[in-house]
């Protein structure tokens, strides 16, 4: 199979997918050379103030976990992360190294910096290493942790109320915030830590937990294992100078300062009166107030005068069993926003199918004895039943192997053509004459021009990793049937990139300004387009593609990364014939492409070069969301020595489908790569969706049915149900304020924290025993259990894009009416008094370590290397509330969404 | 907050800066918390606190900013060294902790002739500041010891207007201890 890698063939020619076009390795390789080389021996609050301060200033720096070469040891405390500068130089101070960040980019230092810089490394870094010492090694709780830092805290209030700026050095983060930010959060962990009467700080905190680069460097340096790591250094430290009292600053019983505001004013403080009015005022308002769920015809056209979005996910390739990477970064993080837009009553369109055509689909037919067309028809429903499992709500599910592939595909490449975007140039390839065929880079070996190992591969040598280009080997033989290759010239059509260059360029300018593009995704791009473009191949020596219908070219079919984003729109055109009024219509229509990063040069380079070029009314993306990667455990990710989970597998498992949902979404890789880890599943489905969200929906409906005979009971609103009406809208808000900007994992959190205020709420007020009181507490109690059931309800809709079945449970379990299917920004009363109840069950079952550690197994994560059969059991339980776990081990292999498997 | 009492030894060795650094007299200096740490009043604002912070205000004060250091670099290492002073080194209490603080600024020291490598910075002159009780106790064997240290020290100590009224560490230019590293 012909692969030609000829010089004009852009950055990544040699690929046959869209995935692999991307040299991973080439690309890191360039990188390195600008990069300062950054070491953290230690994932604790230092490796993340200066990861978050390296991202928040744009800073290129080459990462390296574990400890330094002996000679290189940095003076000062041990585990501190270093820098090499340019000179040589080496930073050893997690506060200079993100300083200089910050002086790099250009940010002048300021004396107002320099104290905030001084005051956390002299007074804040002390009392933080006694919390964080006392919560991890001692075990002691949040509370007790906060006290140790409660004189720090209040310095911060103070500071941030008196300026009355957003962060400590004025209206922008500085690195004084990032270097805060970085030693309070592995204390703090969540903004609910910060206590009520510190408001300022509590916003502040909020803030920069949730800007870009915090959040990355805390998904990376906290990943989701466990905290032995940090704990195991803390414990083989000293110990903090004084453990418990007086070390440097303040530990001990915090002396309350004169200015800091009275206790009793506390926790909802941050609650204005006007929003405790509104939100009273549309719980009122009832069911009734709400807007009527959009129901579309079938098709799904356009509609003037609404919002019209379209959303894509990359389409996967068809000979593989989709794993969880590919998942949670195409196709579930696509199907989450789409079903909130369905919530939102937005005109909402989805459309996926399989990548079908190209080499790997004919060598899988050759290997099972199966003609391509057979091929894909297997595997397209494989992918079928397992988006299906996975609740996948596609308006349509398709393929590219269809004739109105062909036509649009060749009608694209005509308007190219006429347009003078084509370009014909001669490759040279290899071509094994006894088989008859172009053999593709991997279908040629021979040895290294560079390192002379004897076995490498047309595309790469094993050996040295170096790319190579398959004419270049030295004795190259068919892999097939070993015979001796010769090299042919032959013709070939290439896309003039650099000719739409300019263009490309003017719209990414618009489409940057208007729409929601992740930051990688943003970066990729820029990278591509600073490298400028080359003319890229777009015909291959094949049978199974789409055919180029030019005279001289008629044996040969696309390449397939011009051919598979034409997918999306043959995809649409086998759903609707009207797929015009999706595709060429930017005025109205919002283009959403979700993917992983690998796929983003296809997508916001590539493909718009395609449909500009060919000038026919495009539309062309709007918002382009790319995830990072998902890793497995701590062992490699592969499909040959079956380790980690694949589509097919999850289903066997007997883990409910919304379960992986939920932890799919929930480690996410926004931002940052981020890793599965059983362990941590079993923790968060216990944690958070038994304990909390479960438990919460359960009693609630439990009360209603118990105590009320199934109906509803009136409510009459003390101020506290009001405050907490107006909290509950508060994080809707903030829930719809991430979706919008597609931040769906963050968003999980706003659902979740909604079911702790109700536990709270309920466990304060006790409706169990108020029901047996006079006829106040009755009273009572039914007003705690219709608010709580309400919340409940609010919580059904809140939680249907990432966990439809249980919010379809929840709602036949409470009967919600399905018109209260739609979200606005406000918490209204749907389930009025009244209303009947219907049978309520428990929604989650706990997992047990004994099932998870069989699951570990079979899917052999964490390679049972470190632990013989030993009766270790499963990481320790955490305490309750623990939400974040600091890891362990090296950076785990990476899980490629689309790219090759070992 | 700032009480006007008993300046701390870190307002003595501001005092010492400003004078260095050529400025008028009169600043005025309170300390604060259990640490005196040393704040200076200033015209505008709630004063500055801290000795990193006010050796830097002084040092654009007096417009040397080059003691700062003048690239990005630069910058940050003296930042590095001014921090390393006022963590590790006031925070010292044992004989164990300053013989730590003596090991590491020898290595660093092996192969510079200041602090951030070629030029002298404010780093320089509060380490010296910071060190000076440290370096006077020292017996002969132990300047041998640390030979970079010391050889950096009388740099320092010899830097016009650094020393002031601060005694003269005497070190032996003969090596006495021949197989001493």
């Amino acid at each position: 199979m012909p692969s030609p890698r000829c010089p004009q063939d852009g950055a990544g020619g040699s690929g046959d997918r869209c995935s692999r076009e991307i040299r991973v390795r080439a690309c890191s390789r360039r990188a390195l050379r600008a990069a300062m080389r950054l070491r953290l021996p230690v994932r604790g609050p230092a490796a993340l103030k200066v990861l978050a301060a390296a991202a928040a200033a744009a800073a290129p720096v080459e990462l390296q976990w574990g400890s330094p070469a002996r000679e290189r040891a940095p003076p000062g405390p041990g585990a501190a992360p270093t820098l090499e500068l340019e000179s040589g130089a080496l930073l050893f101070s997690p506060n200079a190294i993100c300083q200089f960040f910050f002086l790099r980019r250009g940010d002048a230092s300021t004396d107002l910096g320099t104290q905030w810089l001084e005051w956390e490394a002299t007074e804040l870094q002390p009392a933080a290493t006694t919390a964080l010492y006392g919560r991890l090694v001692l075990g002691r709780t949040m509370a007790e942790a906060v006290g140790v830092l409660r004189e720090p805290l209040t310095h911060m209030e103070q500071s941030l109320a008196r300026t009355g700026t957003a962060f400590l050095t004025g209206e922008a983060p500085s690195v004084a915030d990032v270097v805060v930010w970085g030693t309070l959060f592995p204390v703090l962990q969540e903004e609910s830590s910060v206590p009520a009467e510190l408001p300022a700080l509590r916003t502040w905190f909020r803030t920069m937990t949730l800007s870009d680069p915090c959040r990355a460097a805390a998904d990376t340096v906290l990943v989701p294992t466990a905290l032995s790591e940090l704990t195991s250094h803390l414990r083989q430290q000293p110990g903090p100078r004084g453990a418990g009292a007086g070390a440097g600053a303040g530990s001990g019983s915090p002396a309350p300062s004169p200015a800091s505001p009275p206790e009793d004013e506390g926790s909802e403080r941050v609650l204005t009166e006007a929003e405790i009015a509104a939100a009273t005022d549309a719980w009122a308002r009832g069911a009734a107030a709400l807007p009527k769920p959009w129901r579309p015809q079938t098709p799904v056209l356009p509609v003037e005068g609404m919002r019209n979005i379209l959303i894509t996910s990359a389409l996967p390739y068809v000979n593989n069993v989709p794993h969880l990477g590919n998942i949670i970064g195409c196709v579930l993080s696509a199907d989450t926003f789409a079903r909130y837009c369905r919530l939102r009553n937005w005109n909402t369109l989805y459309v996926c199918g399989t990548d079908e055509y190209g080499t790997a689909t004919e060598t899988r037919a050759v290997q099972e004895g199966l003609t391509p067309r057979e091929v894909c028809d297997k595997y397209h429903r494989i992918h079928g039943d397992i988006y299906a499992w996975f609740g996948i709500s596609f308006d349509y599910f398709g393929r590219t192997t269809t004739p109105k592939q062909t036509i649009i595909a060749q009608d694209i490449f005509r308007r190219l053509l006429a347009r003078g975007f084509l370009l014909q140039d001669t490759v040279e390839q290899l071509r094994c004459q006894l088989c008859c065929r172009f053999l593709a880079d991997r279908f040629v070996e021979g040895t290294c021009p560079m390192c002379g190992y004897g076995e490498a591969r047309g595309d790469q040598c094993d050996k040295c990793g170096k790319l190579i280009n398959a004419v270049e080997l030295k004795s190259p033989q068919c892999k097939l049937c070993k015979g001796v290759p010769t090299v042919n010239p032959t013709e070939h059509l290439f896309l003039d990139l650099p000719k739409l260059q300019q263009p490309l360029e003017q719209w990414l300018e618009l489409s940057w300004a208007s729409g929601h593009w992740t930051p990688n995704a943003r970066h990729i791009t820029r990278s591509w387009l600073r490298e400028g473009l080359r003319p890229r191949c777009i015909t291959r020596d094949l049978q199974w593609g789409t055919p180029v219908p030019l005279d001289g070219f008629r044996d040969k079919v696309f390449y397939v990364w011009f051919d598979a984003p034409i997918g999306y729109l043959s995809i649409t055109a086998n759903y609707t014939d009207q797929w015009e009024r999706w595709w060429k219509n930017p005025e109205q229509v919002e283009l959403y492409n979700f993917m992983a990063k690998d796929n983003v040069p296809f997508h916001s380079v590539i493909f718009p070069c395609s449909l500009l070029g060919a000038d026919d009314n495009y539309t062309l993306v709007n918002h382009l969301i790319a995830t990072e990667y998902l890793n497995y455990e701590d062992g490699k990710f592969s499909k040959s020595r079956g380790v980690g989970v694949f589509g097919d597998m999850a289903m066997d498992t007997g883990i409910p489908a919304d379960v992986w949902r939920f932890y799919l979404l929930y480690l996410r890789p926004e931002g940052q790569d981020s890793s599965f880890c059983w362990s941590d599943l079993m923790l968060k489905n216990n944690a958070e969706l038994l304990n909390n969200l479960g438990n919460f929906i359960n009693r609630a409906g439990m009360f209603v049915c118990k105590f009320f005979g199934g109906t509803v009971p009136s409510m009459v609103l003390a101020p506290e149900d009001k405050r907490l009406l107006a909290r509950v809208t508060l994080e809707l808000h903030q829930y719809h304020q991430l979706l919008e900007r597609v931040r769906i994992r963050d968003a999980l959190r706003c659902i979740l924290s909604i079911s702790r205020h109700g536990n709270q709420y309920i466990q304060v007020n006790e409706p169990w025993k108020r029901i047996k009181g006079g006829e106040e507490d009755r009273q009572r109690a039914g007003t705690v259990t219709g608010v709580a059931v309400n919340m409940a309800s609010l919580l059904a809709v809140m939680l249907q894009p990432y966990m439809p079945s249980i919010s379809s449970a929840i709602q036949g379990q409470l009967r919600i009416p399905p018109d209260c299917f739609v979200l606005t920004h406000t918490f209204t009363c749907t389930l009025p008094h009244g209303h009947r109840v219907g049978t309520v069950s428990p929604l989650f079952q706990k997992l047990e370590p004994e099932r998870i550690e069989a699951l570990r197994k079979r899917f052999g994560g964490g390679q049972a290397k470190q632990t013989p059969p030993a009766p270790q059991p499963p990481p320790a339980p955490q305490p309750p509330q623990q939400e974040l776990a600091i890891a362990t081990g090296n950076s785990p292999e990476v899980l490629a969404p689309h790219g090759k498997q070992q | 907050m700032a009480a006007a009492a008993r300046p701390g030894p870190g307002v003595e060795e501001l005092v010492l800066l400003e004078k260095l650094l050529g400025l008028p007299k009169g600043s005025k200096y309170g300390v604060q918390g259990e640490r005196k740490v040393p704040v200076l009043q200033t015209n505008n604002g709630p004063g500055l606190t801290g000795i990193m912070t006010i050796a830097g205000y002084l040092v654009k004060q007096a417009k040397k900013e080059q003691l700062l250091g003048s690239t990005a670099e630069e910058k940050a290492i003296v930042q590095q060294w001014l921090e390393y002073r006022v963590t590790q080194v006031d925070g010292s209490s044992s004989k164990e902790d300053t013989r730590i603080i003596l090991k590491d600024l020898n290595i660093h020291l092996e192969d510079k002739v200041y602090l951030a490598g070629n030029i002298f910075t404010l780093a320089d002159i509060l380490m010296y500041y910071g060190l000076h009780h440290v370096m006077v106790d020292l017996t002969v064997q132990e300047k041998e010891k640390y030979l970079n240290v010391s050889r950096w020290f009388n740099h320092i100590q010899h830097y016009p207007g650094v020393r002031q009224h601060l005694s003269n560490v005497v070190f032996i230019k003969n090596r006495l201890y021949t197989n001493a590293h």
